[in-house]
């Protein structure tokens, strides 16, 4: 019944015109970067490296796809987020707002069934969307930009590195952003059991990720304690694939603070569905 | 052969918050009836049937189905339900055939897509599989919820104000529907309505319910029959007839009267010799009409 309510839950996504819009929307800003950089790149490059100037001379197709896709990472990780909501905050508020909870509930399919197929469901439309962003950010800003080493600035200073050493690094970090961007989807459907409104859930979830975002970005000691374990703090992880040497410790702890953050939200979601008197 | 019970509810109460929507409300329904479910607005009868269905859970009570109770069986219970609650609400952006394919899946049954469009057939919905739901009228949209409760065959159906919101002719086709169920399929049916008259003329037994309560529950047509009758006759003289009337039947009450019109209560088993009175005593009769409806019953009992 899991599988079955799993599909229903892929047909109700794909028919429903928002689920388009976070991805036009998606496509439509990439494509904004990649113009924007094809048309003043160059300049953008310049007052990058200007600090550098003076100690190191740079050769070669700086400006490559691979310059590029970590760009549009760096910029999208923020915004995406609030496509991912768009679409999983309504999953279950969806349907108590349009009032066909009551008849999903009254089927003889479990409610912890029902909810996990919307875990599930969100976590494949999140799935596609980091797909989809990859295939922009990384394959069409190639073959548009060509080849070449990667150049990424860090706290610690300037990162070259080889081409060959790229793609499995940004395998790898496309990994952990899809997990950040599940976290959102997972939040944003717990929120949505609450709720019996679409846009609650949607607006709740942008609240509390500008909320922690800004808490972690505070230089205050009171909030020191709780830093750790906001999953704000790791929703950057995927940068650390782009540092030398990875710190893969530092990367499996914000993994694992991230899975932990998606266990707790579909447990509540599940126990607050289960409890819940349908009277919508 | 006493028959099957389907539904058992012993005290059932439910609170939200410090409101008691139900406080005590107890019925039976057998194999094959089609039961009247009863009470004004507020009396608690949505919030009995979401109890039923397991949508809420009750603080005190018990309610069984099929002799399973919802703490071990949930699945197999609903499994042998159909419901529309309040109004059927099905997903805007998706066909009439999709909404019923996705509850088809879910409902514990496989139902093919031939099924699917031969209940559209049944309800009167043939050719409209493709049509998006957005653009349903609220009659189309009630049909395609009973299509979406026999999907998969129930034995039990629970209708929730069904004809609500309906014209007279959507009202007509809804109470053919249920009748054909009965007929046709022999189901058990509950069915929640304002619409008293449609219970008069659809179901055998029912409970009447307010504030929270079970009043009275029986056959429809006993608990009729032990009420008394007001008679409206028109005849050509009101005087001569008041005066037949008065002289044969000690127990006859005038309760109102126009030029050639008058309305007496008499006991039910008292109408063929009131008629015979006074046609043997030259009155003309062109009426007689026995006005108790479920309406005057209902109001009688709700507001005692």
């Amino acid at each position: 019944m899991l599988l079955k309510n799993t599909y229903n839950e892929f047909v109700k996504i794909l028919a429903k015109p928002r689920s388009y819009l976070g991805i036009g929307a998606l496509t439509l800003l990439i494509a904004v970067i990649l113009f924007a950089m094809k048309a003043d790149g160059s300049s953008f490059i310049s007052f990058v490296t200007s600090s550098f100037e003076q100690t190191l001379s740079f050769n070669g197709n700086i400006l490559n796809g691979n310059l590029i896709a970590f760009i549009i990472l760096q910029m999208l990780i923020i915004h995406i987020p609030l496509l991912v909501a768009l679409v999983t905050g309504d999953l279950i508020s969806g349907e108590a707002a349009m009032g066909t909870v009551r008849m999903l509930a009254s089927k003889p399919i479990s409610r912890t069934s029902i909810v996990l197929s919307k875990f599930i469901a969100g976590a494949v439309y999140t799935l596609i969307l980091t797909i989809w962003l990859g295939f922009l950010a990384l394959i069409v800003a190639k073959w548009i930009f060509g080849t070449g080493d990667l150049i990424v600035l860090n706290s610690d200073g300037l990162v070259i590195l080889q081409e060959q050493d790229i793609i499995w690094r940004y395998g790898l970090a496309f990994i952990v952003a899809f997990l950040s961007l599940l976290t959102i989807s997972t939040l944003s459907i717990c929120l949505s059991a609450f709720a019996d409104n679409s846009i609650g859930p949607i607006v709740s979830t942008m609240a509390i990720i500008i909320l922690f975002t800004i808490i972690g970005s505070l230089d205050v000691s009171v909030f020191d304690t709780i830093k750790p374990y906001l999953f704000t703090t790791h929703m950057a992880s995927w940068r650390s694939f782009f540092e030398d040497p990875i710190p893969m410790g530092k990367i499996i702890q914000s993994v694992v603070i991230l899975l932990v953050h998606n266990v707790i939200l579909v447990v509540i979601a599940n126990v607050k569905f289960n409890k819940k008197d349908i009277t919508s | 052969m006493e028959k099957e019970t389907v539904i058992k509810v012993e005290h059932l109460a439910k609170s939200f918050g410090s409101f008691q929507a139900v406080k005590d409300v107890s019925f039976t329904v057998s194999r094959g009836d089609v039961f009247g479910f009863l009470g004004p607005n507020g009396a608690g009868k949505s919030t009995t049937i979401r109890c039923l269905l397991s949508l809420i859970k009750p603080n005190a009570g018990k309610i069984e189905l099929f002799g399973k109770s919802y703490t071990n069986s949930r699945s197999e219970i609903l499994s042998k339900i159909g419901s529309i609650i309040e109004k059927p609400d099905f997903y805007k952006y998706l066909s009439a055939q999709k909404n019923l394919e996705i509850f088809a899946r879910i409902s514990g049954a496989s139902v093919s897509k031939s099924q699917i469009g031969e209940m559209l057939e049944f309800v009167g919905l043939a050719g409209r599989g493709g049509d998006k739901i957005g653009g349903f009228s609220h009659g189309m949209k009630q049909r395609l919820g009973i299509a979406q409760t026999l999907l998969h065959q129930p034995d039990l159906i629970i209708l929730d104000e069904p004809t609500t919101g309906l014209d007279p002719q959507g009202i007509v086709e809804i109470r053919n529907l249920i009748l054909r169920l009965k007929n046709e399929q022999n189901k058990t049916i509950l069915l929640s309505s304002h619409q008293l008259s449609e219970i008069e003329l659809i179901a055998n037994r029912m409970v009447i319910i307010n504030k929270g309560k079970s009043i009275v529950e029986g056959e429809v047509q006993d608990l009729l029959n032990a009420q008394e009758l007001v008679v409206h006759l028109e005849v050509d003289a009101v005087a001569k007839a008041k005066q037949v009337i008065s002289s044969h039947f000690s127990n006859a009450q005038f309760v109102g009267e126009t030029a050639n019109e008058l309305e007496v209560a008499i006991e039910k088993s008292q109408v063929p010799n009131l008629n015979k009175a006074l046609i043997e005593n030259g009155v003309l009769v062109f009426a007689l009409e026995p006005k108790r409806k479920l309406e005057d019953f209902f109001m009688k009992i709700v507001q005692s």
